[in-house]
């Protein structure tokens, strides 16, 4: 196709033409990207304080997303499935912690991947089989909000989502600095060994860690159930951004993985604008190899690796 | 939790028909072997086909079964699962065939997964009917045991862009003045589909502004739904399965995209009213069949008898996916019976000079396997209900041009 | 080479050669796994010789998918015809000696550009070590898909469909089925001819300990990139055979399948041992029939046992079989001290 080249500079031209289109695919990428950010933060402490890759986050937001779409289905109100996913999560995420997470933790990085990975083809399954395979949606009923006669409109449930992952972010930076667990999971993060010798429970902290990242996953998921559709398989791409977010901004950076999840969702959006809808995900990929091996050539410069 | 007990009294019935079948001695069975999508990306509609052919089969089954010469057979369908995925469903058909001993096929969810395993039963000399593997090139590579009884991918549009030719003047241009938006996912089928859609706008000198591929993990079409409100086409025309369906109808709501035609493919497999409400009023939607359709036959009887049978048991009315399915099962019964013998060949050249009515509508072969004898319908959602606004022979309502914009509603 | 192992040997080549008689039902099935074999041990080679994990393989696999698919069409046909007519049709015949030469020179391409990828893609990121490695692998391996899935020449997400055989080879799979069996024999006489090579110490010293390899003045991105490019050799060739014999190329779900055939090939090497010349045999025998078991027994339920079988393969037992074994009778299958005589 001859055109292709050509319509991409129109649509170059075409982003450009009016403030209102930059303006609102830039606000629109950066609540796209929030409710990644909020997924990226429990994947920073998993990998951070743990040392594991997971892989079922994507699976865990779905999980909160069906609680969302049963509540609504049963009369609730969808948003008051934000802390019911929370905790129905939180239960999860311990139970898996008990059940298998355990194991892995002192194992390698390679390991935790393949486990998750396992992990998420069964959960993914099991939703299937028992909320069905129908993409859903939860209506919160919330509305837009817009300005210059249609030209910019907001979804309130994003801006929601949006004002939830700085809370979030915000919250949780308290709590690793203030709360006694808190500095118990900063402890363990740095030195797990260490944070034994003096006293700290880490198995308790491993597991207080991992079930906090699925309930931040469950909440975000509940909100992404009402401002997009869900569907028992689409946990995917909530687990690459997410992974991707945490790259970027490397671990046990809130305000980084923040500022990351926007950057990314507005830097997709723009791509996907101009290069079309079909290169959006390659754009991402790309961007990951790209970012690493900006990286891995920057510390090759002072003789070190990434690793 | 609605969804367990559904899926445990479908688990019931399921066993229940099983128990059924066993009463007979093994080779009083026809088996028909089907690879369908019950996991993965195609899984909604997996299950539509699958309960399809389900309902043919026991329907078929309670009222005596199938005499082939001298000998009543009943049906019995052995399944796999294909996990939506081309490589899984061409490996599927091969164990049927030569692990299981099947001589029957029926077709998969999807044009893909038909691609993949076509070659497959065309090796083996084993005919498939299908009711779900829609692209054209199906039909242009020369195989002798496929027989589609869904009317081609190119169709399934055609009928959208008619009719924005036609009532180009409400909406205020000549036919080769309006623009069209396209946005289809990038499958094997919903490309063939915008192939078609592309060949009409041009065969209308419409011009098309927009043409996108959205991706298969897709859930969010912002970025192109931004295209559309800065470049105001005339026509939207979206296809990407139930998915595509679902994402389209959430986000042009939310976004409040005005576009005055919008048209788009699996309205019905969605459940886009059910899901969406007030959202989906006003869209287009291409159908292979509805209930409304005056067709008939003997075993079912109309269209809105079949469309009540599958309501009671499965509690949701039936997508055409369904229909079409169990069109599908019907054609092999009627194939078998005119044939007289379960052989292979023999059924094969049956099922070629198959010419028949069923409640899913005329099926008679061309020599390459597809259905000539049926058209598509186009739906229109209007007041929470789908409506027959095209072909005008079956119409029931106008369609309502231009959709009314969201600061109307 | 022991009188024991000649036996050995000869009986599996033999048993290779006889397999499609055997169960001429199930020659598919074995095509498959002569080509997951070979999917495991190049996977080891880089994964468990090496020690550099990647998830990204499935790069060299596609891309020799495509090229020898490309050149099968090309020799004959203008292959963005080929593609925009969606798969052949009845305009696109081809005879058998254009069939045959479509592999003679289709396959060597499809080895040569996976090769080609590995020694580019190599240089770049290995320099990289450990998780980041594996991650920036994956990276690859999903940005390859979806390229692929949007380039219109090979038929972007509608897929490609390879030349269809001509009618006058009337059991085309056989002929699939010797030319996996084939390259599986070719791999792995390959691979366990390197490692008895000193070549094969350097990968060890490599994953044991690359600073110190580094230090001993061993050229160590230049060790690296070889082993990659010599696992994406075997690899792009099996991709050619494995487009073959599915018949149909999707972009995602055949070619760059990296949610499937990607982690296979490392669950199968774990599953057997990982570092051991036997192990990802062994694995892949085994994963292949436990796979088929499932999906013939456990009807929806199938990816569920799947995915349980990864948790306890990598949790509970990831020495793997060969390892395990190794453990339990060391006498007799244990590491030997004169395991290298082969080496200079």
């Amino acid at each position: 196709m001859p055109r292709r080249g050509w319509r991409r500079m129109n649509n170059i031209e075409l982003l450009f033409s009016s403030p209102a289109i930059a303006g609102g695919l830039l606000i629109d990428g950066i609540l796209f990207g929030s409710i990644f950010a909020l997924i990226a933060y429990g994947l920073a402490l998993v990998w951070g304080v743990m040392n594991i890759i997971n892989v079922t986050q994507g699976e865990f937001v779905i999980l909160g997303g069906f609680a969302a779409v049963v509540m609504a289905d049963n009369g609730f109100h969808p948003l008051l499935a934000v802390p019911v996913a929370a905790l129905v999560l939180y239960v999860l995420g311990r139970l898996l912690y008990r059940t298998i997470i355990h194991r892995i933790v002192d194992r390698d990085l390679f390991t935790s991947l393949l486990a998750t990975f396992g992990i998420s083809i069964v959960l993914q399954q099991l939703m299937n089989i028992v909320f069905g395979g129908d993409p859903r949606n939860a209506d919160a009923g919330l509305g837009v909000w817009f300005a210059f006669d249609y030209s910019i409109v907001l979804s309130k449930v994003k801006l929601l989502a949006f004002v939830l992952a700085i809370v979030v972010g915000a919250a949780l930076v308290v709590f690793l600095k203030m709360s006694r667990l808190g500095q118990a999971i900063r402890a363990t993060a740095q030195n797990a060994r260490a944070a034994r010798v003096v006293g700290i429970d880490t198995n308790r902290v491993y597991e207080a860690t991992f079930a906090l990242n699925a309930a931040i996953c469950g909440a975000a998921g509940a909100l992404a159930a009402t401002a997009y559709t869900i569907h028992p398989y689409i946990g995917l791409p909530y687990t690459v951004r997410s992974f991707m977010i945490v790259i970027i901004a490397g671990l046990g950076n809130i305000g980084g993985v923040l500022a990351a999840g926007l950057g990314l969702g507005a830097a997709e959006y723009y791509a996907g604008f101009i290069l079309g809808a079909e290169f959006q995900i390659a754009f991402v990929f790309g961007l990951l190899v790209v970012v690493l091996l900006a990286r891995s050539w920057w510390l090759g410069r002072k003789r070190r690796y990434l690793k | 939790m609605f969804r367990v007990m559904k899926f445990a009294a479908a688990a019931v019935i399921a066993t229940g028909a099983m128990a059924g079948t066993q009463a007979f001695a093994a080779d009083d069975v026809i088996t028909l072997g089907a690879a369908v999508s019950l996991s993965g990306k195609y899984s909604t509609n997996g299950e539509h086909t699958q309960r399809g052919y389900d309902l043919a089969v026991q329907v078929i089954n309670e009222r005596g079964g199938v005499q082939v010469g001298d000998t009543t057979y009943m049906l019995e369908i052995k399944y796999y699962d294909d996990e939506s995925t081309a490589t899984r469903g061409a490996e599927l058909a091969e164990r049927l065939i030569q692990q299981d001993g099947v001589n029957f096929l029926l077709g998969p969810y999807s044009s893909g997964l038909t691609k993949a395993i076509a070659p497959v039963t065309e090796q083996h000399g084993v005919p498939m009917v299908e009711g779900n593997g829609a692209s054209r090139s199906l039909f242009t590579s020369g195989y002798r045991y496929l027989f589609a009884v869904l009317s081609t991918s190119e169709q399934y549009l055609a009928s959208a862009i008619d009719l924005a030719a036609e009532r180009a003047a409400d909406l205020g241009k000549a036919p080769n003045e309006l623009t069209v938006a396209l946005a289809f996912e990038n499958d094997p089928f919903s490309q063939d589909v915008r192939a078609g859609v592309v060949e009409d706008a041009q065969r209308h000198g419409m011009q098309i502004v927009i043409d996108d591929k959205l991706p298969k993990e897709l859930n969010d079409m912002a970025t192109t739904l931004t295209r559309v409100r800065a470049l105001q086409p005339d026509l939207l025309v979206v296809s990407g399965h139930a998915r595509g369906a679902a994402t389209a109808i959430r986000q042009i709501q939310e976004m409040r995209v005005d576009v005055p035609m919008l048209a788009m493919t699996h309205c019905d497999s969605a459940k886009i009213i059910k899901e969406f409400g007030d959202a989906a009023e006003y869209t287009l939607c291409a159908s292979q069949w509805a209930p409304t359709l005056t067709y008939q036959d003997d075993l079912f009887g109309s269209a809105a008898d079949y469309a009540a049978l599958f309501e009671k048991t499965y509690d949701y009315a039936p997508p055409y996916q369904a229909a079409e399915s169990s069109a599908a099962v019907m054609t092999f019964v009627d194939a078998f019976q005119r044939a007289g013998t379960l052989d292979r060949a023999a059924v094969r050249d049956a099922l070629a000079a198959t010419d028949m009515q069923t409640f899913y509508g005329n099926i008679r072969f061309d020599e390459t396997g597809k259905n000539i004898a049926k058209p598509m319908v186009l739906y229109q959602v209007q007041n929470g209900a789908y409506v027959v606004v095209a072909p005008s022979e079956w119409a029931a309502a106008d369609p309502v041009l231009p959709r009314p914009g969201w600061a109307d509603r | 080479m022991n009188p024991q192992k000649m036996f050995l040997y000869g009986a599996i080549v033999l048993a290779g050669l006889a397999g499609p008689f055997i169960f001429p039902n199930n020659q598919v099935q074995m095509t498959e796994l002569w080509l997951f074999i070979v999917f495991a041990l190049t996977w080891d080679l880089v994964g468990g010789q090496m020690g550099y994990n990647s998830f990204g393989n499935v790069v060299f696999f596609g891309i020799g998918m495509y090229a020898c698919a490309v050149v099968q069409i090309g020799l004959v046909y203008d292959v963005g015809e080929y593609t925009a007519a969606k798969g052949g049709g009845t305009a696109f015949i081809f005879d058998l000696a254009q069939y045959i030469w479509g592999f003679a020179i289709g396959l060597p391409v499809a080895a040569m550009l996976a090769a080609l990828a590995a020694c580019v893609l190599g240089s770049l990121v290995l320099g990289m070590r450990g998780h980041y490695f594996a991650i920036c692998t994956l990276g690859l391996g999903i940005a390859a898909g979806e390229i692929a899935a949007g380039w219109d020449w090979i038929g972007a997400g509608s897929g490609m469909t390879p030349a269809p055989p001509p009618h006058d080879i009337d059991n085309v799979n056989r002929l699939f089925y010797y030319m996996a069996f084939a390259l599986a024999v070719a791999t792995f006489a390959t691979i366990a001819w390197l490692l008895r090579t000193r070549f094969g110490l350097a990968i060890n010293a490599i994953r044991d300990d690359e600073d110190k390899a580094e230090a001993m003045g061993m050229f160590t991105t230049r060790i690296k990139v070889t082993a990659w490019v010599i696992a994406a050799t075997f690899l792009g060739a099996a991709g050619g055979i494995y487009g073959n014999l599915k018949r149909f190329i999707d972009p995602l779900d055949t070619a760059f399948s990296g949610a499937t055939i990607g982690v296979w090939m490392v669950l199968m090497a774990i599953l057997g041992g990982k570092g051991t010349l036997w192990g990802p045999v062994i694995g892949a025998i085994v994963f292949q029939v436990t796979k088929e078991l499932f999906w013939t027994y456990l009807l929806g339920w199938q990816r569920v046992a799947l995915g349980v079988l990864i948790v306890v393969i990598v949790v509970f037992f990831p020495e793997g079989i060969v390892g395990r074994v190794r453990q339990m009778f060391p006498e007799r299958f244990g590491p030997r001290a004169d395991a290298r005589e082969g080496a200079e």
